[in-house]
């Protein structure tokens, strides 16, 4: 059976794990690669690593964060943020990522999906998109959630796919950093409305709401920050609990 | 003991280099043949499109470099695909050292790319040594080979499909022993004891 996936994502700033609410009020919480490594040995299916850096000299130090996690951990690793061109994709793949995660940069030029799967294959190609509910449905935000755009989220995930996109990334922002639980309803309509798989993410706060997600959601892994990073829920006592919920996971 | 992995446009190499470092073992990583040809192990890893590794491979002849090993090498991913006769993946002649054809997930209810960790079993030795029948392997592809008398271990995802391949001296995965932790590897510690 092909088991869920439970992801931690680690937000990092200037070389710290930083994480805030809503996309703002950032915290710090750690330092990247002892969470990766820590991450890693406790079951962790995945590891999600983005950077949201302002500065060159930030972007500089991620590239090198990217490469020493990659040295520690032997599980799939996607790293994401700041990402515009094929080129920044095939450093980030030298270095040791299996996965980018590409948000801004494909809302403004769509192509970028096409030539990264066509140089570096589907499977490699994550499309991440940050919606927030409006009065007319779900729209995508760009710039970490700085600025709107005119796109659906469900359509344009539809397209990203279309143009190569393997996996998606789907943040509400409306539960982003609440703690009070996943968006069910959007997670389920893109998981419905394409093939390839779905990350949930934004709002997890209980054990029930991975579940949920999961299952009602149709995700096909679910991913979380500040439940981890501070302790809240350990991805061991996870996971026993999905299991007995009847949800396939790999312990 | 010298372990090359093969450089060419579709490999996961520094996933695959950072394993092996993690085994103590150093790996060589070239497309130069005399250095494939005198290796103790060749490790083919591989993810992307089948046609354009396969060109990659003809236009610089590693197609008859890998054919002509006699050591054990190991095809990771696409590069067991590649390893197989042909693949439906742009209507791809591969290599022909395994006599299998890779097919395409028909999708329907399922998603596709076939990505996750997913149960294997039917485990065969010695490859599979030290690793419980449905253990959790790390997978993402969107075409798999069929089983056959070669298959050392089963997976399942809509069809049952070949996870592990053994003929001759070539060893084939389609998960990533590279990216599967503890146990992926123990495949890969397997495999350099061979």
């Amino acid at each position: 059976m092909l088991a869920k996936r439970i992801i931690p994502c680690l937000d990092v700033k200037d070389g710290r794990t930083v994480k805030g609410t809503n996309f703002v009020g950032l915290r710090d919480a750690g330092d990247p690669v002892e969470l990766a490594e820590s991450y890693s040995a406790q079951g962790a299916d995945e590891l999600v690593f983005l950077d949201i850096s302002a500065t060159n000299d930030g972007r500089k130090t991620f590239a090198g964060l990217v490469g020493e996690i990659a040295r520690k951990i032997n599980i799939p690793f996607t790293v994401g943020g700041g990402i515009s061109s094929a080129g920044d994709i095939g450093a980030l793949l030298d270095v040791g990522a299996d996965k980018v995660s590409i948000n801004s940069a494909a809302v403004r030029q769509p192509a970028l999906i096409e030539a990264a799967a066509r140089n570096f294959g589907s499977q490699c190609v994550v499309l991440a998109v940050d919606a927030k509910r409006t009065s007319d449905g779900w729209r995508v935000y760009m710039n970490g959630g700085r600025i709107a755009t005119e796109l659906d989220a469900v359509a344009w995930i539809k397209r990203g796919v279309e143009l190569g996109a393997g996996e998606i990334l789907l943040t509400s922002m409306n539960a982003d950093g609440t703690r009070d639980g996943f968006e069910l309803e959007l997670t389920r309509e893109v998981s419905e409305s394409v093939s390839v798989p779905i990350i949930a993410s934004g709002g997890a706060g209980s054990m029930d709401d991975f579940a949920d997600v999961l299952v009602r959601g149709k995700a096909d892994a679910a991913l979380a920050a500040s439940v981890f990073h501070y302790g809240q829920i350990g991805i061991p006592e996870l996971k026993s609990f999905l299991k007995m919920r009847g949800v396939e996971v790999r312990i | 003991m010298k372990v090359v992995v093969v450089k060419y446009n579709a490999g996961n190499i520094a996933s695959v280099a950072n394993t092996l470092n993690r085994l103590g073992v150093e790996p060589i990583i070239s497309d130069d043949a005399e250095t494939l040809r005198t290796s103790d192990k060749v490790i083919f890893p591989g993810v992307g499109e089948a046609s354009s590794a396969m060109n990659y491979l003809r236009e610089r002849g590693l197609d008859v470099v890998l054919k002509s090993l006699t050591q054990p090498v190991m095809g990771i991913c696409l590069g067991m695909q590649l390893l197989c006769a042909s693949s439906e993946e742009n209507e791809t002649e591969c290599l022909g050292i395994l006599p299998y054809r890779a097919r395409k997930f028909p999708g329907g209810g399922l998603k596709v790319p076939h990505m996750g960790w997913n149960t294997v079993s039917d485990l065969q030795q010695p490859l599979f040594e030290g690793i419980a029948s449905e253990e959790y392997f790390y997978f993402v592809h969107g075409y798999y080979v069929e089983t056959g008398k070669q298959t050392i271990a089963i997976c399942t995802y809509g069809e049952t499909f070949s996870a592990a391949i053994h003929h001759a001296n070539c060893y084939a995965v389609q998960f990533h022993p590279e990216k599967s932790g503890i146990a992926g590897k123990r495949i890969l510690e397997n495999f350099l004891r061979l």
